[in-house]
């Protein structure tokens, strides 16, 4: 069973390899992550990229929108993870 | 022999500093092998070479200032190596007269993109609106956020933090060592204020010099959305394209077509390029504004297009940019992307001599076929060199970009 802060520490570890430059910065979870950071359609991609391959879960088109926030990726991720 | 020197990297790039060799003297080196690590304005920026060779002879040790066209080493062509006689050795003082002038194998390029920034999306307002560089320096300086007040332009930004930190700024050794990045080596960080700085200087010479024109069309997108939906529905998720894949694809090839707006203005004289060296002008988080090259864009596949367009950008964004791509841009592409502005109208990034600004595409009634018919519309301005080319030259073009979007299974 995949808990809650190790799949936040995924996220935000795959968040800080796509953006280096956002490396130590605090995020407020429940903001999303195009306002806090200026994370544009291209960081998006890498960032989704970067989730699949950490965590292996197939993520379509469709769920991008839950993905938008950091405890929105967590809630997202993790029944997947734990199939 | 021939003198591998510090490169102009811009047109406003009067020094460079060596923060690293990555090959050592007596080793081989091939054209277009990075050999060295040059902290700029943009960031640190790998430097190629462009024959191949042995470096002979390292003349610039790490840490040094030099000005552009200071022999950095010397690198021996004609199989000698390292046995090369030290008389080509010069001495050090000789740095300090090189010419600040970029020199005729170091090119003139431009220095900043010339499109209008991105705007910063709005911030909620449980914090002070600040950019996230800013934050970061506060956090360093140990400034109190909640006791600044916005500069000029109605955010935070790093001179706030720097104004406030000022008086009892830690000294540079108390500061947190650069971070490595993804590509390894030192990362000495982007100073934006020295950005501002260079995109000031080289947009007010592009616009004091290149006698503008702009022209604009609608270009219908609807038929590239379809075949992405579908394309990307058969892709996994690494693999995906976005909506700028094709989009550049489909400029490179229209601009291969029209040749006055492809190459460089230099010398009093236009000099086409018969290959398309694509710009992308990218934002940089917390402001500032880079347009590095994506080589041969009209000869690449997509997915050649979505992994180095990706990687450009990451590597832009961490700055880490390589020598080429800073210079070889032919032609400047500027996208706001999605969910964005509806136009943009640049200014053209010296020596090139056009620049291309789409807006973000949007749903809108439309006419086809006499009937009003909801579509996906981009607005797409071109702006032109007078020098070179006239407004017909653009509206080619932007038909002809207009047609490659509509067949985008053969892009």
């Amino acid at each position: 069973m995949t808990t809650d802060a190790e799949i936040e520490a995924t996220v935000k570890k795959v968040l800080f390899d796509v953006a280096p430059d956002l490396e130590g910065e605090e995020i407020d979870p429940n903001e999303e992550l195009r306002e806090q950071f200026e994370i544009d359609s291209m960081d998006f991609l890498n960032f989704v990229i970067g989730l699949h391959e950490a965590t292996g879960v197939e993520i379509p088109e469709s769920d991008y929108s839950h993905l938008q926030t950091l405890s929105g990726a967590v809630a997202n991720l993790k029944p997947r993870m734990n199939q | 022999m021939s003198e591998f020197k510090m490169p102009s990297l811009g047109a406003d790039m009067d020094a460079g500093t060596l923060v690293e060799w990555l090959k050592q003297p007596g080793e081989a080196v091939k054209r277009g092998d990075i050999i060295a690590v040059v902290e700029t304005q943009k960031g640190a920026i790998e430097i190629e070479v462009f024959e191949d060779g042995v470096l002979s002879d390292i003349k610039v040790q790490p840490g040094t200032e030099v000005p552009v066209g200071s022999v950095l080493a010397t690198i021996s062509t004609d199989g000698s190596g390292a046995s090369e006689p030290p008389a080509e050795a010069a001495p050090a003082p000789k740095q300090v007269e090189a010419p600040l002038k970029p020199q005729e194998s170091s090119p003139e390029t431009p220095e900043a993109p010339p499109s209008a920034p991105k705007s910063a999306p709005a911030q909620s307002t449980s914090h002070p609106d600040i950019s996230p560089a800013a934050r970061r320096a506060a956090e360093e300086k140990g400034v109190d956020i909640s006791a600044l007040k916005p500069g000029p332009s109605g955010i935070i930004g790093l001179a706030e933090v720097e104004a406030a930190a000022a008086p009892s700024a830690p000294r540079i050794a108390e500061m947190p060592a650069p971070k490595p990045t993804p590509a390894g080596g030192s990362r000495p960080g982007i100073n934006l204020g020295a950005m501002r700085k260079a995109i000031a200087a080289a947009m007010s010479r592009s616009h004091r010099e290149i006698p503008h024109y702009w022209v604009s069309q609608t270009i219908d997108l609807t038929p590239l959305y379809i075949w992405l939906e579908r394309e990307n529905r058969q892709r996994s998720v690494a693999d995906r394209l976005l909506y700028v894949v094709p989009l550049l694809k489909a400029a490179a090839l229209a601009v291969k077509e029209t040749p006055a707006l492809n190459g460089h203005y230099r010398d009093d004289e236009f000099q086409p390029s018969d290959k398309v060296h694509m710009g992308v002008a990218t934002a940089l988080r917390g402001g500032g504004l880079v347009a590095p090259a994506i080589h041969d864009v009209e000869r690449a596949d997509l997915d050649t297009i979505r992994v180095g367009l990706l990687d450009l950008v990451q590597r832009t964004r961490a700055g880490r940019l390589r020598s080429s791509e800073m210079t070889d841009a032919t032609v400047t592409l500027s996208n706001l992307g999605e969910d964005t502005s509806d136009a943009l109208t640049s200014l053209i990034y010296p020596p090139q001599v056009a620049i291309i600004g789409c807006g973000a595409p949007l749903d809108r009634p439309h006419v086809v076929n006499g009937r009003i018919e909801i579509r996906r519309l981009m607005n797409v301005t071109v702006a032109g060199d007078h020098r070179v080319s006239d407004g017909r030259r653009a509206s080619q073009f932007l038909g002809r970009f207009a047609r490659r979007l509509e067949t985008p299974e053969e892009l």
